[in-house]
């Protein structure tokens, strides 16, 4: 037979339910994930479109290309678009996967360190090779 | 971590089976998930064998049937029988729905039943609910209005604020919607789940209800409302044909708008 169950929560459900209250935050989260989407869908249209055109192209015909100021400026925004949505979309994955306090925090300040560096990399290498 | 697989002492082995009668002719055969608390075993799967020509149409007619004549440890919530109770919601095949509405022949071969998914289980086929209930109780799901109502009479409503409550008055709180969402399955001890935040919009959209705002602040939590990412398992769930995914995406909207 079982012996005695061990029971390690004895809070009352309502309490627990109600928790730590609720932190009024999440909605521009939410919102900017859903802003940078809509943003990514004639951003990402426009760079395939580009590349394509530009497939077989000289190497300063592609240059001159990413200097001018629309291009630069739509790829800048095409590449913190993207960033930002990565990074809102994963933190969103890890919160939901991760439920230790310490490894949710670190994976997460991980996740958000390693998208901001490549977004840097990206945006210094688009704007050595346009101004 | 998210916990993908049952723990040991929780995987569900194979049980007897109960033959039906020599010379029946329509055979119905139904695996139900069985576990007591009381002999200290795992779960397992028993099959009933029933002579569908004996039993009423739906699933939850088979199992009284079954309780009735074959089995009486066989333990299932049940009342109304006619899907306004909310008491006899399961999973049957592979589905959240209620056992009294689930017609057997809609079912493709054996028709597997066993309690709503993710939640701790009492005995059989009952769930304890109690904290999805408590989760209901925490998003007040009654009228706060510091307008006193009328002396002589109730408060009022046109018929347009009226019409803004069909589609979620009609909510019988089963949690077949709420134990279908991964994400309550993942996250159910923070996250209020289709059900009620269902519940919490029907009372954010009454014309008659004075604290919106007060509403919307406790629910804007990156948990409580954001765990929310309309999978629309709780719409595809509903026996009673109601849309709790576009109900969060409303109070979402709500905040939103009141930021701007």
């Amino acid at each position: 037979m079982l012996g005695t169950p061990h029971i390690d929560i004895l809070r009352s459900p309502l309490g627990r339910a109600r928790g730590l209250g609720s932190a009024r935050a999440g909605s521009h989260h939410w919102w900017v994930q859903r802003l940078t989407a809509v943003a990514l869908v004639p951003l990402t249209i426009w760079f395939i479109f580009s590349v394509i055109h530009l497939s077989g192209a000289t190497h300063q015909v592609v240059i001159d290309w990413l200097s001018t100021p629309l291009t630069l400026g739509l790829m800048v925004a095409l590449i913190i678009a993207t960033f930002h949505h990565l990074q809102l979309g994963l933190q969103v994955v890890i919160e939901d996967y991760v439920h230790q306090e310490a490894a949710k925090t670190g994976a997460v300040l991980l996740m958000k360190a390693a998208c901001v560096m490549l977004a840097l990399v990206c945006l210094v290498s688009v704007l050595k090779i346009g101004l | 971590m998210v916990a993908f697989n049952l723990p040991l002492n929780s995987r569900v082995g194979q049980g007897k089976t109960y033959k039906a009668p020599a010379g029946t002719k329509r055979v119905g055969e139904f695996k139900i998930y069985r576990w007591s608390p009381d002999d200290g075993k795992n779960p397992r799967t028993d099959t009933y064998e029933v002579d569908l020509d004996a039993c009423g149409p739906m699933v939850l007619d088979a199992l009284i049937k079954i309780k009735n004549e074959i089995d009486p440890s066989l333990t299932f919530r049940r009342s109304c029988r006619e899907g306004i109770c909310g008491s006899c919601a399961m999973n049957i095949d592979g589905g959240n729905t209620l056992a009294c509405l689930k017609p057997i022949e809609d079912v493709k071969g054996a028709v597997k039943i066993s309690p709503l998914p993710h939640m701790p289980v009492v005995k059989d086929l009952i769930p304890d609910l109690s904290q999805a209930y408590a989760q209901y109780r925490s998003v007040k799901p009654w009228m706060q209005a510091d307008t006193p109502a009328p002396p002589d009479g109730e408060r009022r409503q046109s018929k347009e604020e009226r019409a803004k409550l069909d589609g979620m008055w009609e909510c019988i709180l089963c949690f077949c919607c709420s134990t279908s969402c991964p994400s309550y399955w993942w996250n159910g001890d923070r996250y209020l789940g289709p059900a009620v935040l269902l519940a919490a919009y029907r009372w954010i959209a009454d014309s008659r209800d004075e604290a919106t705002g007060q509403r919307l602040d406790e629910l804007e939590d990156p948990f409580k409302l954001y765990r929310c990412h309309t999978i629309m398992n709780c719409t595809d769930s509903c026996p009673k044909g109601l849309n709790p995914a576009k109900a969060i995406g409303a109070i979402k909207q709500l905040i939103v708008e009141r930021q701007g």
